[in-house]
């Protein structure tokens, strides 16, 4: 059974720490993982985003979204993270990392599974920027994404 | 019937409420007729009637046909944007 790790938390992690976590075990052939940060410096002027979840819901959510992805591939671990709270440009926000035997099922894998957490967990942005706070609108694009992922 | 209702993200914000424990008269069996007694109660919930917002019963998503009954947990809340 692949090892499987779930966190929403307030403080940052460390991904390496999170890479070697996955191959640990020394089974792995292949570890792919995704790496989000807050943007920042763009024309858009992000100054913080403020990340709100629903407790409880969110973690289910989360790993009903690992064992979907854990029926389609053959997977060895699988670690989640995803930050909540106030966070700068630059921090980072959510990590997902998928141990394999082989590259193709870690990057799909985890490909899937960012997918997935974008458009299916409840979490919620809320940018500020010099001309005040407002939430971020969900993008078609990323209902698209998961689009693919269907039959 | 007492059910908890839950409101999320922009949603909370437009309706100034997070949470709210209430009674249900006989005949709420269902996230659609729930989300039109909300409604009834005045203006003030208007922004429960867009139809982006998205329920869960028990935490789990719902649609308009998900059963509500007595004890559950129900939330409202717009797209997700998490990621």
């Amino acid at each position: 059974m692949a090892q499987v790790s779930i966190n929403v938390q307030h403080e940052d992690f460390d991904a390496g720490a999170e890479l070697d976590a996955l191959s640990g075990n020394g089974a792995a052939g292949a570890v792919a993982s995704f790496l989000g940060y807050v943007r920042g410096g763009d024309a858009g002027g992000i100054l913080a985003m403020t990340l709100e979840h629903y407790p409880g819901m969110t973690e289910r959510a989360l790993a009903d979204i690992v064992a979907l992805a854990q029926e389609r591939w053959s997977l060895l671990g699988v670690r989640v993270i995803h930050r909540v709270g106030r966070l700068l440009p630059g921090e980072r926000i959510v990590f997902v990392g998928v141990a394999g035997s082989h590259r193709g099922e870690a990057f799909s894998a985890c490909q899937f599974i960012m997918d997935y957490l974008k458009t299916q967990a409840p979490f919620w942005k809320k940018e500020e920027t010099a001309n005040g706070a407002h939430w971020v609108d969900a993008r078609d694009s990323d209902d698209a994404a998961l689009a693919r992922w269907r039959p | 019937m007492s059910i908890t209702i839950l409101y999320f993200a922009s949603l909370r914000e437009a309706l100034g409420v997070e949470r709210e424990q209430l009674s249900l008269p006989p005949g709420i069996r269902d996230v659609a007729r729930l989300r039109v007694w909300l409604l009834a109660r005045g203006e003030d919930w208007a922004p429960l009637a867009a139809p982006r917002i998205r329920a869960a019963v028990n935490q789990v998503l719902a649609s308009d046909a998900t059963t509500v009954a007595d004890k559950d947990e129900i939330a409202f809340f717009p797209p997700v944007t998490g990621g």
